[in-house]
């Protein structure tokens, strides 16, 4: 059973590389994406039950510095991606630090992640150096070397890994002492502490780890598109999308986000090709996302369980 | 091994411990005891680190942890367990152990082994891959037992582990506790089954209104005019002794 899983996972994900379509490779690209960063946010939220609205913050802030590095210090773009995962993983470190430190957990700890994201767009949205509202635009350059590619395929490709790697990432914390620490922090954290859990810095690597993965796919994003702005790096929606592909498929689990995010990603491409009234679409994604989330509350990948 | 000198502690305007002093002697069973309110749990939270006392010095093996975090002190040997018992729930009983054997061992293959050890040796042996949460109270509370001892701790503080038992599963987990004890754990615990203290304490203080009120063997403790007084109410003793 869990092989067969594993095969068709596989399949699916090579399946892309069959087609020369540049439109089947965007769409691979994007649930690549989804999944890389659902499975990105289960890290701290699944497994650690950190609940962050603000995970976009993450993205941003890759999206952002490999634009930044790029246009103004002349950086490879290859280069910027363990810069950018490393940001991120100070930033998640910082916040997840100081909020332990102030007792906010829970609905608090949802709430400042929400405001720090948010605080982080008007940043980029007001200061010179992220060039305000203007945005940053990337030069056309397609070359390897240049984290460039015609083909997006290879684009796919580099997802694909990041995917693999956040789910690696998963699976380890199902098997070290760390993620064992992390997950008895979920479940109770003062008995956690009774036992000699150092809650504050196993919450603090939990985040630092998620942010650093996703800023990735901020990165990623940035070369794609070449172009990012504070709505697109910092917008809320990303937040709720990476938590729903997570919750969707089964937090805390290590094939959830995979689900959740194949799942999604169907859903909202599937219902705007085929229905063509403006606002029809979200709508039924809208419904569709209520009926997965009151039948399935465990996601997707609990339905084994049952 | 653990002293604990001029504690005290208020909530609000309460104040909940005042300037108590604790001697716990190494090997021994140290039993801390009073009626409902005394301070008992509140005194247990803070030599655990669970709360931080407003005056006072805690020293635990010549080092003074006033203060120190509760990981910090499960770290040096002292861990405790819950009155309210906190399982994780969601794990399995192996896992729940495994959690505290950590603490020693980084290799998780070890410290699964070392857990189930553990489990066995405290009588969870046949429910060690069910869930925490499906567990009976009297299971829960081994499983905190079991979880504690497996951090490997020196000092044990053992919060009213026979509270809501009946009385077979009474006996056996007094039988545990002094399995505990002779393999050389010292323990400190807070008890109302006072025919179960008598049986296991060599010590027992007895905390009333937030100061220590009598101190001894079980046996002096019980026919202290001080303690029967603060069970029983003012002037108990006296008719207790003219009936």
């Amino acid at each position: 059973m869990k092989i067969a899983g594993i095969v068709a996972l596989v399949a699916i994900a090579l399946a892309p590389f069959l087609s020369t379509s540049q439109a089947v490779a965007n769409m691979a690209l994007l649930a690549a994406l989804a999944v890389a960063g659902g499975q990105a946010w289960n890290i701290a939220g699944g497994f650690g039950g950190m609940m962050s609205f603000g995970h976009v913050a993450f993205f941003g802030v890759g999206a952002y510095t490999t634009a930044i590095l790029q246009t103004r210090y002349g950086v490879n773009p290859w280069l910027t991606l363990p810069i950018a995962g490393a940001i991120a993983a100070a930033v998640g470190f910082i916040i997840s630090w100081c909020c332990s430190r102030a007792g906010l957990q829970g609905s608090y700890f949802a709430l400042v992640t929400l405001a720090i994201a948010e605080a982080f767009r008007i940043l980029a949205n007001s200061l010179d150096f992220t060039r305000g509202g203007l945005g940053i635009s990337l030069d056309l350059n397609l070359a390897a070397s240049n984290f460039q590619f015609s083909d997006k395929r290879v684009f796919y490709a580099v997802a694909l890994i990041v995917a693999l790697a956040a789910t690696l990432v998963c699976w380890w914390i199902t098997r070290s002492r760390f993620g064992a620490r992390l997950i008895a922090i979920r479940e109770n954290p003062d008995a956690a502490r009774a036992l000699g859990v150092d809650v504050s810095l196993t919450r603090a690597g939990a985040l630092a780890l998620s942010g650093a993965v996703t800023a990735l796919t901020g990165v990623i994003y940035a070369q794609v598109f070449l172009y990012i702005d504070p709505n697109i790096a910092f917008g809320v929606w990303r937040s709720v999308d990476m938590m729903l592909v997570a919750l969707v498929g089964g937090s805390g689990t290590i094939v959830g986000p995979i689900i959740g995010g194949l799942v999604l990603h169907l859903l909202s491409e599937g219902s705007r090709e085929l229905i063509d009234i403006p606002g029809f679409a979200p709508a039924l994604y809208g419904i569709v996302l209520l009926l997965i989330i009151g039948l399935l509350p465990g996601g997707f990948a609990r339905l084994r369980h049952a | 091994m653990l002293s604990a000198t001029g504690i005290a502690k208020s909530f609000g305007g309460v104040q909940a411990i005042k300037a108590v002093d604790i001697e716990i002697r190494s090997g021994a069973i140290t039993a801390l005891l009073g009626p409902n309110g005394a301070g008992k749990t509140t005194m247990f939270a803070m030599l655990a680190g669970f709360i931080r006392p407003d005056r006072g010095r805690i020293t635990f093996e010549r080092r003074d942890i006033t203060g120190w975090a509760p990981e910090r002190i499960a770290r040096v040997g002292m861990v405790r367990t819950f009155q309210v018992t906190q399982p994780f729930s969601g794990l399995s009983v192996a896992h729940n152990i495994r959690v505290g054997a950590f603490l020693r061992e980084n290799r998780p293959r070890e410290a699964e082994t070392r857990a189930r050890a553990i489990g066995e040796r405290l009588g969870l042996g046949k429910v060690l891959d069910r869930s925490a949460s499906s567990l009976t109270v009297a299971g829960r509370k081994r499983l905190e037992i079991a979880r504690a001892m497996a951090t490997q701790p020196r000092l044990l503080l053992l919060d009213e582990v026979m509270a809501g038992l009946n009385p077979t599963e009474i006996n056996e987990i007094v039988e545990l506790i002094k399995q505990i004890r002779d393999s050389g754990v010292t323990i400190l615990l807070t008890e109302h089954i006072m025919h179960a203290v008598a049986q296991l304490a060599d010590v027992a203080h007895v905390l009333a209104g937030g100061t220590l009120i009598s101190s001894g063997t079980p046996r002096q403790i019980a026919e202290d005019p001080k303690v029967i007084e603060a069970y029983l109410g003012h002037g108990a003793a006296q008719r207790l002794a003219n009936a």
